[in-house]
């Protein structure tokens, strides 16, 4: 391409980050060369654009040594990937982790988020001078937490939690961070065999092997290449799982699908962006558990017949990224991954994908994007994944919760599964319990299990509290109130009682949460995530959030019925005409207060 | 249940459907609004253009289609056989009324065609989300992720100072849907020179150079097929901006004569606007099989010399 780069140069810093992921250049920019005779032979535009999906993991490695991403890094990149200087750029200002102004080596991000601010109350306004403000850092059981990012030659990132003030302000300052605590102590219920998907938690060391081997790890594999690829999608099918990410498809009917296609080239995405205020199951299953992620990873691609497999994980979860980054190294030594999977035939790479701070990126279609180094926007449906994905092949996008699922159903069959749970409702479920219980933590449950029983498991409300209202599913989920503590934890009772499981959110709330707020933080969530594409949500986040302001504002001498209808108004046309999931479910949770709990109508 | 018909030397299947009750036929591959617009139906577009491969942005366009759980934008869906679609429902016109008053309430719509028709057929208000607040932010330096909350008072707009960093065309991005098309055209679909992207996310997102440099610093090689997709006056000849600024832009007088580009041998249609007897800007014809309505910075912008008089 004939780029046109303007003034800029990159130092030797950001020309070493660049090249340590992309290799040192060729002896011109563009990847032109010499031939005997001296004559400069360019070979560069095609081969370096088959590039671009190193677009996003290059800009991460600028970021993580320098701290920003300055206009001589963006030049430098633009001639090694051959992609124009303006659309790097938009990429780069498309994720909040990025900054493309110069900015301090040491950030210190402080979640603000639903369950941290219902614990410590600490606000975009209030939080220590020098901290950023974060959206839900998935950490919720000990919440209020905060994110460390040390950018340099090493990047260093710490999670603490929780964190009081003065904490924070140590961190800003440039204390240390202790170290975080094991894994299994967010999974209350470990250690425990008899459980089936938090088994291993607590009981294996998540960075070996053996200790995963020694605990089934790798028999479902072995299993699954016994009876051979279509009778895994049976089983999976047969066991009704659904997906845990929130929208709940049949995972059979997804298999079966990417397994019937025409094209040979797919792949298989393990959808780990898990960005949803108050979810942190999957964080606690790749910390603990890693190698099952990569197991049951390898059997969807054995099912389906995928070649190469993505882990898209969100940039806030530096544990999660070390422990699977050893998996898959320790797996590929071990033939678990690789040509020939154990002696099968069948070859299969996996690959992590670091997000760096957007919550739309967990849309399956923006994960696409965001993969192949464009601006995670979301695409539109038809075409479905199933036909059209990533590289523009059949993909199949699984949650990690999802795909933990498939060990059990592989190890002891689809029917067995299928016995657990309710009528619509199959098997196990993680909820990630957080608020005001005595233990909060991710908790497995067969489905069916009432809300009322959940909450007890969780120890019970803390002495003094009393429930105000729990928000089932996330923000993009809704709030039911004390009465609704018999509600059983099904998707079909979830749907009938007019609110959603979604991705497993169980927040309980006591009497000293300002509900009002936690409504006016759902609604900046919403317009600090849209991606801006379409008008219902670029917009319609924005006056969702100024008509709760007015009604703040205005409360008692205004007239709140208009501000109510304006709020009605908009749920319906983002509801009904956003492009994506983000949008249609940006006003559940405010419905829900507004409807159920009657925030605003006393 | 299909039949073959014939559509210029291609031959396409012919897909049966149901608009708005009314069974009809649709050559395979047309999109909903096609199928819409051949039966009489006006749906109103906004981002759409019939250059650049439909985005879907601004979600006016939309449709019911049965068994879909969402609204469907016809602008981009193609046509299948045996859909039940309905383009007046309740459903339908609540949207678009939203979208009309979001995008009415946040964007200078003032020379967006057509856009009073559609507010006064759709009912919409957009001023019951507030005044709109015209409090100056630079919009390039947003961060992304952040945002200052709001007052309580006001409706947030886009609203900022026009850009004029070259002799050729201003960007008044106040004006700005973002229907992405100038991104398109400049990019990917037809200019391939990646001057100007989509930066930053949600409300903040923007059209800008890098680092929002000026365009003589940026990669823009001024053809000027940004100007002719952009739908709502946000990009403008220099010509016709002073014009409108100096009140003497006066479109019902002008004279629009096609000729063929004088400069090279590719044949480009152009368009002459003309107004007392001056050319006040180009276009080209967007049916037209060889430009399709792109010009380079010549054909576009080259027409001053037809107009210089001999100095006395």
């Amino acid at each position: 391409m004939d780029l046109k780069i303007a003034s800029g140069t990159a130092s030797a810093e950001e020309r070493i980050a660049v090249d340590s992921l992309l290799g040192a250049p060729s002896e011109t920019s563009q990847g032109a060369e010499r031939d005997e005779s001296g004559l400069r032979v360019s070979r560069g535009g095609g081969e370096l654009r088959q590039l671009r999906h190193q677009l996003l993991p290059t800009l991460h490695s600028v970021n993580d040594r320098i701290g920003f991403i300055s206009r001589g890094a963006i030049n430098y990149i633009s001639q090694r990937l051959d992609i124009a200087p303006a659309e790097i750029y938009g990429v780069a200002t498309f994720y909040a982790l990025f900054d493309t102004n110069e900015r301090p080596a040491r950030q210190v991000h402080v979640c603000v988020d639903l369950a941290c601010r219902a614990a410590s109350g600490c606000t975009e306004e209030t939080i220590p001078e020098g901290a950023i403000p974060s959206p839900c850092l998935g950490t919720c059981e000990r919440a209020p937490s905060v994110l460390v990012i040390e950018t340099g030659v090493t990047v260093r990132q710490e999670v603490l939690a929780p964190a009081t003030k003065t904490q924070i302000a140590d961190l800003v300052a440039g204390k240390s961070a202790p170290a975080e605590q094991p894994v299994a102590q967010a999974a209350p219920q470990t250690p425990n065999k008899s459980l089936v998907l938090l088994s291993r938690i607590g009981i294996v060391d998540p960075l070996s092997i053996d200790d995963y081997v020694a605990n089934d790890g790798y028999s479902a594999l072995r299993k699954a290449i016994a009876i051979g690829a279509e009778n895994v999608v049976v089983e999976v099918t047969a066991s009704g799982l659904v997906g845990r990410g929130g929208a709940a498809f049949p995972t059979g009917r997804k298999w079966a699908a990417v397994a019937a296609q025409p094209v040979k080239m797919r792949y298989v995405i393990c959808n780990a962006d898990e960005s949803e205020p108050g979810t942190f199951k999957d964080r606690v299953l790749m910390e603990g558990d890693p190698f099952a992620v990569i197991e049951s990873m390898t059997i969807a691609a054995f099912a389906t017949g995928c070649q190469h497999g993505y882990i898209y994980l969100r940039g806030e979860y530096p544990r999660a990224l070390r422990n699977l980054t050893n998996a898959i190294d320790v797996a590929r030594s071990k033939n678990y991954l690789g040509d020939n999977i154990l002696g099968s035939g069948f070859n299969f790479e996996i690959t992590i994908f670091r997000g760096a701070g957007a919550y739309i990126c967990g849309e399956e279609t923006a994960i696409f994007n965001s993969i192949e180094g464009y601006r995670g926007e979301p695409r539109n449906k038809p075409p479905f994944p199933v036909e059209v994905g990533l590289f523009g092949k059949p993909t199949l996008v699984n949650n990690v919760e999802t795909l933990l699922n498939v060990l059990p159903i592989i190890n002891n069959t689809g029917e067995k599964y299928a016995s657990w749970g309710s009528t619509g409702s199959k098997g196990k479920k993680l909820f990630c319990v957080s608020g005001a219980v005595t233990k909060p933590g991710v908790y497995e449950v067969t489905f069916g299990a009432t809300l009322r029983e959940l909450i007890n498991l969780a120890g019970g409300l803390k002495s003094g509290s009393q429930l105000q209202a729990v928000l089932l599913g996330g923000a993009a989920g809704g709030f039911v109130g004390p009465e609704d503590l018999d509600l059983e934890l099904t998707l079909e009772a979830a749907r009938t009682a007019g609110s959603t499981l979604g991705s497993g959110v169980v927040m309980v709330l006591d009497q000293s949460v300002n509900m009002v707020d936690q409504l006016q933080r759902i609604a900046a969530f919403f317009r600090d995530e849209s991606c801006g594409q379409c008008v219902p949500c670029r917009v319609g986040t924005v006056r969702q959030q100024e008509a709760l302001a007015r009604l703040v504002k205005s409360s008692g001498t205004g007239d709140a019925a208009i501000d109510l209808q304006l709020l009605r108004d908009l749920g319906q046309v983002m509801r009904d005409a956003s492009i994506c999931g983000l949008g249609q479910t940006a006003h559940n949770a405010i419905d829900s207060a507004l409807t159920r709990l009657k925030v605003f109508s006393a | 249940m299909s039949t073959q018909v014939t559509t210029g030397l291609q031959v396409r299947k012919s897909i049966e459907l149901t608009i708005d009750g009314k069974k009809i036929t649709a050559p395979e591959g047309s999109t909903l609004l096609d199928a819409c617009r051949a039966s009489g139906k006006d749906i109103p577009t906004l981002c759409y253009g019939d250059t650049i491969t439909p985005k879907n942005a601004c979600r006016v366009c939309m449709v019911e289609v049965e068994g879909s759980r969402t609204l469907v934008p016809s602008c981009s869906r193609k046509v299948e056989s045996g859909m039940v679609v309905n383009t007046d429902t309740e459903r339908t016109s609540h949207s678009r009324k939203l979208v009309l008053e979001l995008l009415g309430s946040s964007v200078d719509l003032s020379l967006t065609k057509n856009i009073a028709k559609w507010n006064q057929n759709y009912d919409a208000e957009p001023s019951r989300f507030g005044a709109p607040s015209y409090h100056h932010r630079k919009r390039d330096d947003a961060v992304t992720g952040h945002h200052h909350p709001p007052d309580g008072e006001t409706a947030e707009t886009v609203h900022q100072p026009v850009k004029i960093d070259n002799a050729l065309y201003v960007r008044d991005y106040s004006k700005c849907i973002l229907c992405y098309q100038c991104v398109d055209a400049c990019g990917e679909q037809w200019q391939n020179t990646f001057a100007i992207t989509t930066a930053g996310r949600g409300f903040d997102t923007r059209i800008s150079t890098e680092f929002a440099v000026d365009l003589t610093d940026s990669a823009c090689v001024y053809c000027g097929n940004c100007i002719q997709v952009c739908p709502t006056g946000a990009l403008m000849f220099t010509s016709e901006y002073e014009m409108r600024e100096a009140g003497t832009w006066n479109e019902p007088e002008q004279t629009q004569t096609d000729t063929i580009c004088p400069y090279c041998g590719v044949g480009c249609a152009l368009t002459l606007h003309v107004q007392d007897n001056t050319i006040v800007k180009v276009t080209s014809p967007s049916d037209h099989s060889v430009t399709h309505g792109n010009l380079c910075i010549k054909g576009r912008f080259g027409f001053q010399h037809v107009q210089n008089t001999k100095p006395e």
